[in-house]
């Protein structure tokens, strides 16, 4: 029998595996070249009328593309063609959706690039005033700050939120209610509600700013954000995980943490991420708890410390030309940073097995 | 009504071969060795879904569930382990004995009462994050169990679920990446491997191919050479061949109540009751 198997397994040519669901090379050339003909063309339009740039180009290529595709499915079918103009509508919209996003990365890019050399990273301003070259000076400074009042303020936001999402989809106490609406609306306080709170107690408390008073105003900012996702996450497990566990004599806190917990560990990291982007940019509780500096400050409770927000606004605030450039500078350098953020962590919380 | 005669004969043979452990306890002695139902009703909310159901499960027999669906098998044997007071607005009465003690009684840690009594469900729920050796640990991990020897737990108890050979080069990969009838198996490993001495199962083989059916069948005849199976089942040949007794519930629209509960042999050639004997023969149900 095996022989016969192994005959037949020798004699059948096995052939190469192919995705007949998916568009052909050559289909996709056409549709290319058609878009790349449609381009040319909008550009020639918008260069012998004079059209208005990039707007005229786009409303240009759209129009033709569209004009185009008419033509090109005239003799298919009629769903295939409602198909086709589905389609261009979704990308259209799609990329209007993108525009705003992309406009303002490209002008943050194209203007921070001025003030973009090694020296921003490392350098401070302590003997550097805004007016100087952009070769002297720096915002090291204000990235490590930033970086370590986020960091602090995820710290302590993190294992808060997390409980407190637990809380609400796991232990559903007699709290529930409350907690719930004292998350919900903590979600609503001004960013400078929150400056203000820790101004009036921790400054005051420590008689100082400080990175440690930043951090808590952002802790705050965070909470809220990090509480909700967590959980909207959690309440995605089945119930089948929490009955498995129990039925092998587990307690709830061991199944919370030993079967929940770890079933979302990249559900949880999105609501670190989102936590953080919330914050990053956060200018106005910084003024009221961690103000600014002109130079390093390693020390959390060392006084008033730099970051990139703050950063950003003083320069704008001072006015000239190179100021302005180190400001979108800081502007880029902290885009950068969240992009930076985001990745890793992603690649530390790895993705779900659900 | 033979199985309860039955039961009372183990009874007095446990009871006197226990004498000597349990003689200051008069209660104790006189304990029906295994798990007992006692007149127990249960609600969802204020929907009642399961009548007076008295049943004994005596150590070291398998029992067959067996009934039309919604008749309140599932409801029954979620009672027998407290699994059923996770449903919000579920209530019961009556009492379930283990051993002679109640485990309902205030003083008894649920927890501990299901690490005991385990069970099977029929949907196969691994845990996503664990991979194949870590889920058949997990019991014991979750219980906080003292155990030595981790490899060997995992190789036999994958063995008596016929998981084994299909597995043993992918311990590391994660429970989800099996086949639904392997998740299955997996999760009846890892029932096993806290070693419980009460085993409730809910239809644990419908997802499975007759082939692993089969080695779940012998691994629950090997399990009742120790401790009480129940199986729910709606396979009457599968009833048959591993169930020591057969209890047949039905409904008539209203909560689930016992019909008969007896030894298979006489459940399925000479039951008592003619309801019964339709439904075993499949002429409703
Ligand atoms: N979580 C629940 N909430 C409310 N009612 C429920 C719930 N679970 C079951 N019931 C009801 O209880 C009754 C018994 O259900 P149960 O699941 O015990 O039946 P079953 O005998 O196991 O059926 P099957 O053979 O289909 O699994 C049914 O009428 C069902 O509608
Ligand atoms: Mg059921």
């Amino acid at each position: 029998m095996s022989a016969t198997v192994t005959d037949l397994q020798q004699t059948i040519a096995i052939p190469a595996p192919t995705t007949p669901w998916r568009r052909t090379r050559g289909e996709q050339l056409g549709t290319a070249i058609i878009f790349l003909i449609s381009a040319v063309a909008a550009a020639c339009i918008v260069l012998v009328t004079g059209l208005a740039g990039v707007d005229g180009f786009g409303l240009t290529l759209f129009v033709i593309f569209v004009v185009v595709t008419f033509v090109r499915t005239i003799r298919m079918n009629a769903k295939v063609r409602k198909d086709e103009f589905i389609k261009i509508a979704i990308f259209a919209a799609a990329v209007l959706a993108f525009l705003p996003w992309m406009s303002i990365f490209a002008s943050v890019v194209m203007k921070g690039a001025r003030g973009f050399k090694p020296n921003f990273f490392v350098g401070d301003m302590r003997t550097t005033i805004p007016d100087d070259e952009l070769n002297l000076g720096g915002a090291g400074h204000a990235i490590i700050g930033s970086m370590m009042m986020v960091i602090n303020a995820t710290i302590i936001t993190l294992p808060l939120g997390i409980l407190s999402g637990v809380y609400l989809t796991e232990v559903r106490g007699r709290l529930t209610f409350l907690v719930r609406f004292v998350v919900q609306s903590m979600s609503g306080v001004p960013s400078i509600v929150a400056g203000l709170f820790i101004y009036t107690t921790f400054v005051d408390f420590t008689n100082s700013f400080s990175g440690m008073a930043g951090s808590l105003a952002l802790a705050v900012l965070m909470l809220p954000t990090v509480a909700r996702t967590a959980e909207e996450v959690l309440k995605l497990v089945p119930d089948d995980l929490r009955s498995a566990s129990y039925a092998l004599g587990a307690r709830q806190w061991r199944t919370s943490l030993m079967v929940v917990l770890p079933t979302v560990r990249s559900g949880l990291t999105t609501a670190a991420i989102l936590g953080v982007a919330r914050v990053i940019g956060e200018t106005a509780p910084l003024l009221l708890t961690s103000l600014s500096s002109n130079s390093y400050v390693f020390n959390p409770l060392g006084g008033p410390i730099g970051s990139l927000p703050t950063y950003v606004f003083g320069l704008l605030q001072i006015g000239t030309e190179n100021a302005i450039n180190r400001a979108w500078t800081g502007a880029l350098v902290l885009m950068l940073l969240v992009l930076a953020l985001f990745t890793t962590t992603r690649f530390i919380g790895g993705k779900d097995r659900r | 009504m033979e199985m309860l005669k039955q039961g009372e004969i183990k009874m007095t043979q446990d009871s006197q071969t226990n004498v000597m452990v349990m003689e200051d306890d008069e209660v104790q002695r006189s304990a029906f060795r295994g798990l007992e139902a006692k007149n127990l009703h249960a609600w969802f909310g204020t929907h009642h879904v399961l009548s007076d159901v008295s049943l004994r499960f005596p150590e070291r027999t398998v029992t067959g569930l067996i009934g039309p669906s919604g008749c309140g098998k599932s409801t029954f044997i979620r009672l027998l382990n407290r699994m059923h007071e996770f449903i919000p607005g579920a209530a019961m009465a009556g009492q379930v004995l283990q051993n002679g003690e109640d485990i309902y009684a205030p003083e008894v840690d649920a927890a501990a009462v299901r690490l005991k009594i385990g069970m099977v469900f029929q949907k196969p729920n691994p845990f996503p994050a664990m991979n194949i050796r870590e889920n058949v640990l997990s019991g014991i991990k979750l219980a906080h169990l003292k155990v030595t020897d981790h490899d060997s737990i995992v190789e036999n108890c994958l063995t008596r679920a016929g998981l084994w050979k299909e597995v043993k080069d992918r311990l590391n990969t994660t429970g989800g990446s099996l086949s639904g009838g392997q998740q299955q198996r997996l999760c009846i490993a890892r029932s096993l491997a806290v070693e419980p001495s009460v085993l409730l199962m809910d239809e644990p083989c419908s997802a499975l191919d007759p082939g692993s059916t089969l080695r779940i069948e012998e691994t629950i005849k090997e399990l009742a050479e120790k401790i009480a199976v129940v199986i729910v089942t709606h396979n009457m040949q599968q009833a048959a061949r591993v169930s020591d007794f057969c209890a047949f519930f039905l409904t008539d629209g209203g909560p689930g109540y016992l019909v008969e509960a007896a030894p298979t042999k006489i459940l399925f050639t000479n039951p008592s009751d003619s309801r019964t004997a339709d439904y075993v023969q499949g002429k409703f149900g």
